[in-house]
């Protein structure tokens, strides 16, 4: 079943579902499906329980943070220029929010197939964080939904046991993030030297 | 004692010597380490105690169980901040006289991982290192390179005076504060009384 098909598949079976396919530029061009948040709880059961599709494993699941970007383009546009019309270039900024993303790889163990890569994104990285959990669905998920948890900030609604699970209980940072920065007097050595932060 | 009459003294069958030099002699010959090992240092440790390079031969071949009955901690690997207190505690449980060796780049500095979030960035921040070995791992041979100068270092101490060792001074600590999980670290992030602080000696 290719992915298209499977999209189609899932936005059968659960109406007013959102599924989109995100390509992948790398080589392996490993493209993977980004389920809305609100029904993920839905669309995970009807992978793992539908006869024809049956993943029932899920090998990893991970976090990923994606930063708030600023994009520049550039634009051909035309203009009125002292009477006369001529093509400018503009640039154009866009910015384009961030979020947190979770990952998780899913396999068959009875058909013999996968990987299926699923992803799930909060609204932003700030105060929306929430998503739902996976585990009551894969059971394997519930240590790596904590780790996510832990370093990335992820909320799993529906966890049954969502604690830190690297750092102590009183840490308060997500390291992992991309805006992390440990505290100053972390590394002392660097600031004698005149490199901390380098 | 003349060093000339003592070597006299011998060629007639008179052995001399101090009791300075007897007690000594016997402790830096029973340095017994703690079975405590942190990560892929702790291998080259084990290493190091078996029969290819035999530790035993420097009369440090019990490694205790208990700290309560070590002379000598290898601090062998990464000290995650998270192990930092136990390590401290462990420290505190040795009775003294005790010694520190930090064996490797992590022990000694972080190491390849010093700049994680996760790392203690050198094991002197808390406790009193007495010899530092560098190397990712130190082969064994560093190991007891580092043995042997711990060695010479208690033969060297003198029992009155000054400069007698900590464990003969009743009012110079044993114990040491263990830190407490912080919110964004340890804290204290470092015990300034053993730290040999870079600011501090920068500013002079």
């Amino acid at each position: 079943m290719t992915l298209e098909e499977l999209k189609s598949e899932i936005q059968a079976a659960i109406a007013g579902c959102s599924v989109e396919i995100l390509p992948n530029g790398s080589p392996s061009g490993q493209r993977s499906l980004l389920v809305g948040r609100e029904h993920a709880g839905r669309i995970a059961e009807f992978l793992r329980d539908d006869p024809r599709l049956q993943f029932d494993f899920c090998s990893n699941m991970t976090g990923v943070d994606w930063p708030d970007q600023e994009k520049t383009e550039k634009i051909k546009a035309k203009k009125i220029v002292d009477g006369v019309e001529r093509e400018v270039e503009e640039t154009r900024k866009t910015s384009i929010p961030g979020c947190l993303e979770a990952v998780y790889h899913l396999y068959s163990i009875q058909r013999k197939d996968g990987p299926l890569v699923l992803r799930m994104r909060t609204a932003d990285r700030r105060d929306n964080v929430k998503l739902p959990s996976l585990t009551p669905i894969w059971r394997s998920a519930e240590f790596q939904e904590r780790e996510a948890f832990d370093l990335y900030g992820i909320v799993f609604e529906g966890h049954p046991d969502l604690r830190r699970i690297l750092m102590w209980d009183g840490f308060v940072d997500h390291p992992m993030r991309k805006d992390y920065v440990p505290p100053p007097d972390d590394d002392l050595e660097a600031i004698a030297a005149g490199t901390a932060g380098a | 004692m003349d060093q000339d009459l003592k070597i006299e003294l011998s060629k007639h069958g008179i052995f001399t010597t101090t009791l300075e030099e007897l007690y000594n002699w016997g402790r830096k010959n029973s340095v017994w380490p703690l079975t405590f090992g942190l990560a892929c240092c702790a291998i080259e440790m084990i290493a190091s105690t078996m029969a290819r390079y035999d530790l035993a031969r420097f009369g440090a071949e019990v490694f205790r169980p208990s700290p309560r009955q070590a002379d000598l901690i290898i601090v062998s690997g990464t000290v995650t901040k998270k192990m930092a207190p136990q390590v401290v505690r462990l420290y505190n449980q040795m009775p003294e006289p005790k010694y520190v060796i930090a064996m490797g780049a992590c022990a000694i500095s972080g190491g390849p991982f010093r700049s994680g979030y996760n790392v203690l960035k050198g094991i002197d921040r808390y406790i009193p290192v007495d010899v530092h070995i560098p190397g990712c791992p130190p082969r064994p041979e560093a190991l007891i390179h580092a043995f042997m100068t711990l060695q010479a270092k208690i033969d060297a101490q003198e029992l009155t005076g000054e400069s007698r060792p900590r464990h003969l001074h009743a009012d110079l600590p044993s114990e040491f504060p263990i830190p407490d999980f912080g919110e964004h670290g340890l804290e204290p992030p470092q015990n300034d009384e053993v730290f040999h602080n870079p600011l501090k000696v920068l500013e002079g």
